[in-house]
């Protein structure tokens, strides 16, 4: 199983895409050491542009470069990116530009830098723009799909990745597929009817302990299903009905806000369908701060026993 | 038979002068008809730069209005983006799309909305109208063009105001990193914004050397003078390795006496009554 950052995952690819694709350009502000962008600026150094500390005018570059018929991937840490919010939504945004935002150093997961570093709101703000994608890869094989469908899609996407590692939750047939919910487990047919049911929605960097979670619950007799959001928008509101019909209960996760990320997109498109239904939104609710990764995320309730107990009182 | 030629050239360029002039004013008529009709908008700064965005787009600019995406087109972003009925005076005089459809600017039901939109109206590179993000887009065009080796030119135009936000100077810094000498942008001087006289707003001043300072091309000329603008623009094909910068010193409202440098028409219109007395003041002007 391998076990790699999707930062990582998305420097590696950039840079092997940009091999056959002569428009894709990357962008930095002073974080390609972090953003992983490395191999593609040594190899591809006339195609590769170094802001210094200046992401509006990155971001707004980005943009001239998409309307000059490049493909520009614009990288910095995710707060930094939405911390020009307003430059995103003119000159991307309005103005339609075929821009990829590359969000890092996603979640409390980071660690010890504080919350400073920590994209927390990023999902939130991006969501609201209109013709915005979002998408965020649970592991490397995800990640590598998920990049090079933004390479190929033509108008803004917004790629989420991970400073720490995450384990794989897919094997080499994996298939990307945009727009749609990976069921990455199905509860098992209900041998009793009075078991509970819940279907779980994770993103990110926190799919694989939910994944664990799940699969501890079900020996202790909770049927559960595991939905991967990979594109977080457009939402697959379909599967997102269809398990809200099965299953009566929805429990998301995702190391972001519980406001205005998936938890919201899946509560939205829960409430005004009028089936009746259960939703937890497990997330970030309050400032992150420094500490191991590990120790945050078990203080933050994404350790495998604490969405464990989570669900369970939930369920209850 | 040197002076001859000598002399013809000075003729023809005489000219070129007038017939931008005349353009000029008819495009002043129809600012003040547009707006007057649209009962908001921003005259003081469309009026201000009209001169310029004529001759860019009646000279100087390689573009074709009956193929508006032609990939090796010059490019003009209009990054203040509220003297949009410039520029739209402008596309619809060459051709973008019908002068008529200039008098239903801010109509809901119109395709030129108070600020400019991308991809909506025919030549309108952007959206811009949030203040210091255009020169960036520029940039970022200016260094597609050098990629592909079409070397195309942007041009760009900022206002006094807009040259406050942060983004501009970070756009400073940068172009002069790669060296774009293909980026010509004109600075509209009229030294008016929303709350007062740029001076005492926020002064911008000594301001040709603070563009010196970051490593531009630097030239101040007088915004209205067509000869002039004509000239420093020609000019900037002689100094490699740098973006361009032009000062340009203009008034706001100018043409207009009544609005020239009020800074109350920055965003007011006139009323019926007003316009006429405008437009025949513009009409009635020497060339």
């Amino acid at each position: 199983m391998a076990h790699k950052a999707t930062r990582s995952s998305f420097g590696e690819t950039i840079a092997k895409l940009a091999e056959k694709d002569s428009q894709i350009v990357v962008l930095d502000a002073d974080l390609g050491k972090s953003t992983m962008t490395g191999e593609f600026a040594k190899k591809f150094p006339d195609r590769y542009f170094e802001f210094g500390i200046a992401e509006q005018n990155m971001i707004g570059t980005a943009s001239g470069l998409a309307l000059g018929g490049k493909t520009p991937f614009a990288a910095s840490f995710a707060c930094f990116l939405v911390g020009r919010y307003e430059t995103i939504r003119m000159s991307v945004s309005y103005s339609i530009a075929n821009v990829k935002l590359v969000g890092t150093h996603a979640g409390i997961g980071i660690g010890e830098d504080g919350y400073s570093q920590m994209g927390v709101e990023d999902i939130a703000l991006l969501r609201s723009l209109p013709n915005f994608t979002i998408l965020q890869p649970a592991d490397d094989r995800e990640a590598q799909a998920a990049v090079t469908w933004a390479s190929i899609y033509k108008g803004p996407v917004y790629l989420r990745f991970t400073r720490q590692k995450v384990q794989d939750v897919h094997d080499d047939h994996y298939q990307f597929k945009f727009g749609k919910g990976d069921i990455l487990k199905t509860a098992s047919p209900a041998k009793e009817s009075s078991k509970p049911r819940v279907a779980i929605f994770a993103t990110g960097g926190v799919v694989y302990n939910s994944l664990k979670a799940a699969e501890d619950l079900e020996k202790e007799g909770i049927l559960s299903t595991v939905v991967n959001i990979h594109t977080i928008k457009p939402l697959d509101e379909a599967l997102v009905l269809e398990l809200a019909r099965t299953h009566k209960n929805i429990v998301t996760v995702e190391d972001h806000s519980i406001i205005g990320g998936l938890g919201s997109a899946v509560s939205e498109t829960v409430a005004e369908s009028g089936i009746p239904t259960k939703v937890l939104r497990l997330g970030v609710k309050e400032f992150g701060y420094s500490g191991s990764p590990e120790d945050l995320y078990e203080n933050f309730g994404f350790s495998i026993p604490k969405l464990k107990q989570s669900i369970l009182s939930f369920l209850k | 038979m040197k002076a001859a030629h000598a002399h013809n050239a000075f003729k023809l360029e005489d000219e070129e002068v007038k017939r931008l002039k005349e353009i000029a004013k008819e495009l002043r008529v129809w600012i003040i008809r547009m707006l007057t009709e649209a009962g908001s908008g921003h005259p003081g700064g469309s009026l201000s730069a009209i001169d310029i965005l004529t001759v860019l787009y009646f000279h100087t600019l390689r573009h074709h209005p009956n193929d508006p995406n032609w990939p090796v087109r010059d490019r003009f972003i209009l990054s203040k983006g509220h003297g949009v009925p410039a520029l739209y005076a402008c596309l619809a005089k060459s051709g973008y799309f019908p002068m008529e459809d200039l008098l239903t600017l801010r109509k809901a039901t119109s395709i030129l909305q108070g600020h400019p939109v991308a991809q909506t109206v025919p030549g309108v590179e952007a959206s811009t109208g949030s203040l210091g993000q255009g020169l960036s887009i520029a940039q970022g065009l200016a260094l597609a063009s050098k990629m592909d080796g079409t070397h195309y030119r942007v041009f760009s135009m900022i206002g006094d105001g807009e040259t406050q936000e942060g983004q501009i100077w970070e756009a400073a810094m940068s172009a002069a990193k790669w060296q774009l000498e293909n980026l010509i942008v004109f600075l509209d001087y009229n030294k008016g914004q929303i709350d007062g006289p740029v001076k005492e707003i926020m002064d911008l001043e000594p301001l040709a050397s603070k563009w010196a300072a970051f490593n531009w091309d630097v030239q101040e000329i007088d915004g209205h003078d067509i000869k002039k603008i004509l000239d420093a623009i020609e000019r900037t094909r002689a100094i490699p390795g740098k973006p361009h910068m032009i000062i340009a010193h203009t008034i706001k409202g100018k043409g207009v006496s009544f609005m020239e440098g009020k800074i109350e028409w920055h965003g007011k219109t006139p009323t019926k009554e007003e316009a006429e007395i405008a437009i025949r003041e513009i009409e009635g002007s020497a060339i």
